[in-house]
């Protein structure tokens, strides 16, 4: 999934002061299950603004509203009838949400309530790691199932390098090294040989050096 | 000879080679790296010049060993894979090579966090082993990464690191392999202290038969105080200090610790000359370059042989 | 007229535990300040950060999760659940510039009906000293504007 966290009040306040009418929009997918986004992010963080501006003595409105999925254009109509009643729009979708909107109402301010930060899996309640670059070009076949690019801090093909200790990375005992996860991962399956096999120099077009990606599928394109 | 380099010509005469190296100044000044540099004239076959050592912005390394180049001494041009793409790091290789530089050492680097700039984009559009195949092929291929012919290739005589002390140890002589496979004609080792582990990972280099495609040269770092030893073994990723080196240095009032690591350092410098499969030996003197030559001539490494 | 503050203190008590301490206190005619405004909740497991934020947001001057001592929550874990969210709330409120001690969680037994009218009355006494909730004065102008 997309992991988000919400960006600090300060930001957020800083965004909205200049309008009285907030559409406040959150996203029941991945933002909605890292607990960032969701319906229930938005009724606290909608309580949290009321009470600083009436704290101000000013009142807003805000009008909270969670579509089942914010970086589609479909669900994203549904907001139109709330639009003239909104001087902007704050989503707490991730990134893709916040400009399907932007994209879609074009005279209306749009703000990120939320840093989009990476995609990852959950590995225990309340925490998230980050697992997939998207690179374009997928190697989990021959490291074992444990990306290098997204989890080596050197996205390394050829790991380990000399800094790894004790199963974790050189920069953070906290961090494990991909490589040793994939050395023991090519133990576990009997592939221990695969560690000397030279990684080539990756083609980096299938990733976003390529410039910004599409896929069309032509089979469901309309 | 696959190369004109100095370190190569020493090498293969069979005599044990010796290199050292020299951080490039955090400034314009020239004289800071002759000077360095200076102090290591006919004590050393080559000098590694560091590429923003431990993530530090410095004099460029090819730039540094230009300077050196001009004095007449050899120096190597380390390159990390962490500041430059793939071209960048190929000009600079041509543009090195036309002013001299034939000998380089292929790393990764430190990660940014460990410096000064860790808000800096961590490159690594290819990692240390395939800028080994990067070089090889360039030299041998006489073509650019990419595929196309270079005009006049540049002849380098490739290194790479290996550290025979982080983990997991299991793999550290398979990593060496992939590096060999990938074309590196020399090692220079992580600084040891832990010869018995250094032992024995050169036991399972000789057991593949490592040691006879690729010239080993051998890490030593004098070190200066008790501080540093303890610094070295608990903050440093990657690094192996055993309690006795700590603790001999301790056993030293502090105005002799640095007479006591020399004397380490030459220990062990004697000791690893009878393994089999060293070749020579990298020593890097930070910021104490000054005492290389006494370190050497202790050892029985002085003079340098004229290749 | 001479305005004497008298908090509004909202406490959301888990139903085998605090509330149960409050229904002890009223049965040994132990008092505790009619401030205290009682809600019941199966467990405290089930008091969201909405509640707590609503309830503020709506005036209170301060509110309180009343669950179980550790270990011996009815449903496992839901006090120490309580008691995270609560922490949340706080740095939440901290954020937007609000005084986070009006909101505090507490643990107790069901058979701890002392503790319990202790614990409304010194609650009480913290709000009555940190004074009204800031947004109270704005509500009640919102609402005399909406009225007139
Ligand atoms: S190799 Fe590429 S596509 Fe596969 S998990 Fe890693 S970043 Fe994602
Ligand atoms: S320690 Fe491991 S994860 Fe960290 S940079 Fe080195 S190889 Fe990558």
């Amino acid at each position: 999934m997309i992991t988000a966290v919400r960006k600090p009040m300060e930001e957020i306040i800083a965004c909205v002061s200049p309008y009285d009418r907030i559409l406040l929009v959150g996203c029941n997918e991945c933002v909605s299950v890292c607990s960032a986004g969701g319906r229930k992010e938005v009724a606290l963080l909608s309580s949290a603004l009321q009470m600083h501006f009436l704290k101000q003595g000013k009142t807003i409105e805000i009008r909270e509203m969670t579509l089942e999925r914010q970086c589609d254009p479909e669900y994203v109509e549904e907001l139109v009838n709330y639009m003239d009643g909104a001087d902007a729009v704050l989503s707490m979708a991730c990134g893709c949400g916040v400009q399907t909107i932007a994209a879609r109402f074009r005279e209306k301010p749009v703000f990120p309530a939320v840093n989009t930060t990476f995609m990852g899996a959950s590995e225990r309640q309340g925490v998230w790691s980050e697992r997939c670059q998207g690179c374009g070009d997928c190697v989990l076949g021959i490291t074992g199932g444990i990306c290098p690019i997204a989890r080596c801090s050197k996205r390394l093909l050829n790991g380990p390098c000399g800094g790894s200790t004790k199963g974790k990375c050189e920069i953070d005992a906290n961090v494990d090294c991909a490589w040793q996860l994939i050395w023991d991962r090519l133990k576990a399956l009997g592939l221990e040989k695969r560690i000397e096999d030279v990684i080539e120099a990756k083609d980096w077009r299938t990733s976003r050096d390529g410039g910004p990606r599409k896929i069309v599928r032509e089979d469901l394109a309309s | 000879m696959k190369t004109e380099s100095r370190l190569e010509k020493v090498l293969a005469s069979g005599a044990l080679a010796v290199t050292s190296e020299c951080g490039p100044p955090r400034g314009a000044l020239p004289e800071k790296v002759r000077e360095k540099a200076g102090m290591l004239r006919g004590c050393v076959d080559a000098i590694n010049v560091t590429d923003n050592q431990t993530a530090m912005v410095r004099m460029s390394s090819w730039a540094a060993g230009i300077l050196i180049k001009q004095m007449g001494l050899d120096p190597v041009l380390q390159m990390v894979t962490r500041d430059r793409n793939r071209l960048a790091m190929q000009a600079d290789i041509i543009g090195a090579y036309s002013l001299g530089i034939n000998t380089m050492l292929c790393l990764s680097g430190d990660h940014p966090k460990f410096g000064d700039h860790p808000m800096a984009a961590n490159v690594h559009d290819i990692d240390s082993v395939q800028l080994i195949q990067m070089v090889v092929k360039m030299r041998n291929e006489g073509k650019f990464q990419g595929g196309k012919d270079i005009d006049h290739p540049p002849k380098m005589f490739v290194g790479a690191a290996a550290n025979p002390f982080a983990d997991p140890f299991e793999l550290r002589v398979m990593r060496l392999a992939k590096k060999v496979k990938a074309g590196a004609d020399f090692i220079q080792t992580q600084c040891i202290y832990n010869l018995d582990k250094f032992e024995t990972w050169m036991e399972g280099v000789r057991q593949r038969g490592l040691h006879e495609k690729v010239y080993i040269l051998a890490g030593i770092t004098p070190i200066k105080t008790a501080g540093m030893a303890r610094y070295m073994k608990n903050r440093v990723p990657g690094m192996d200090v055993p309690d006795a080196i700590v603790k001999r240095m301790e056993s030293v009032p502090k105005e002799q610790q640095p007479e006591e690591g020399i004397r380490i350092a030459v220990e062990s410098i004697q000791r690893l000359k009878e393994v089999e499969g060293v070749s020579g030996f990298h020593i890097m003197a930070i910021e104490w370059e000054e005492k290389v030559p006494e370190i050497l001539e202790k050892s029985g490494l002085l003079p340098r042989p004229e290749p | 007229m001479t305005d004497i503050f008298e908090p509004e203190i909202v406490a959301f008590c888990c139903h085998y535990c605090a509330y149960t301490a409050a229904d002890m206190a009223g049965s040994k005619r132990i008092s505790y300040p009619p401030n205290v405004k009682i809600i019941r909740v199966p467990c405290t497991g089930k008091v969201d950060a909405i509640h707590i934020m609503k309830a503020l947001e709506k005036g209170a001057d301060g509110v309180y999760v009343a669950g179980c001592l550790e270990g011996d929550c009815h449903f496992k874990t839901g006090n120490l659940r309580a008691a995270q969210r609560v922490r949340r709330v706080k740095a939440l409120l901290e954020e937007i510039g609000f005084d986070s001690r009006r909101v505090e969680m507490i643990l107790m037994s069901a058979g701890m009906g002392e503790r319990f009218a202790q614990t409304a009355r010194e609650f009480t006494e913290k709000i009555r000293e940190l004074g009204p909730n800031p947004i109270r004065s704005a509500i009640q102008e919102q609402a005399r504007r909406a009225a007139g």
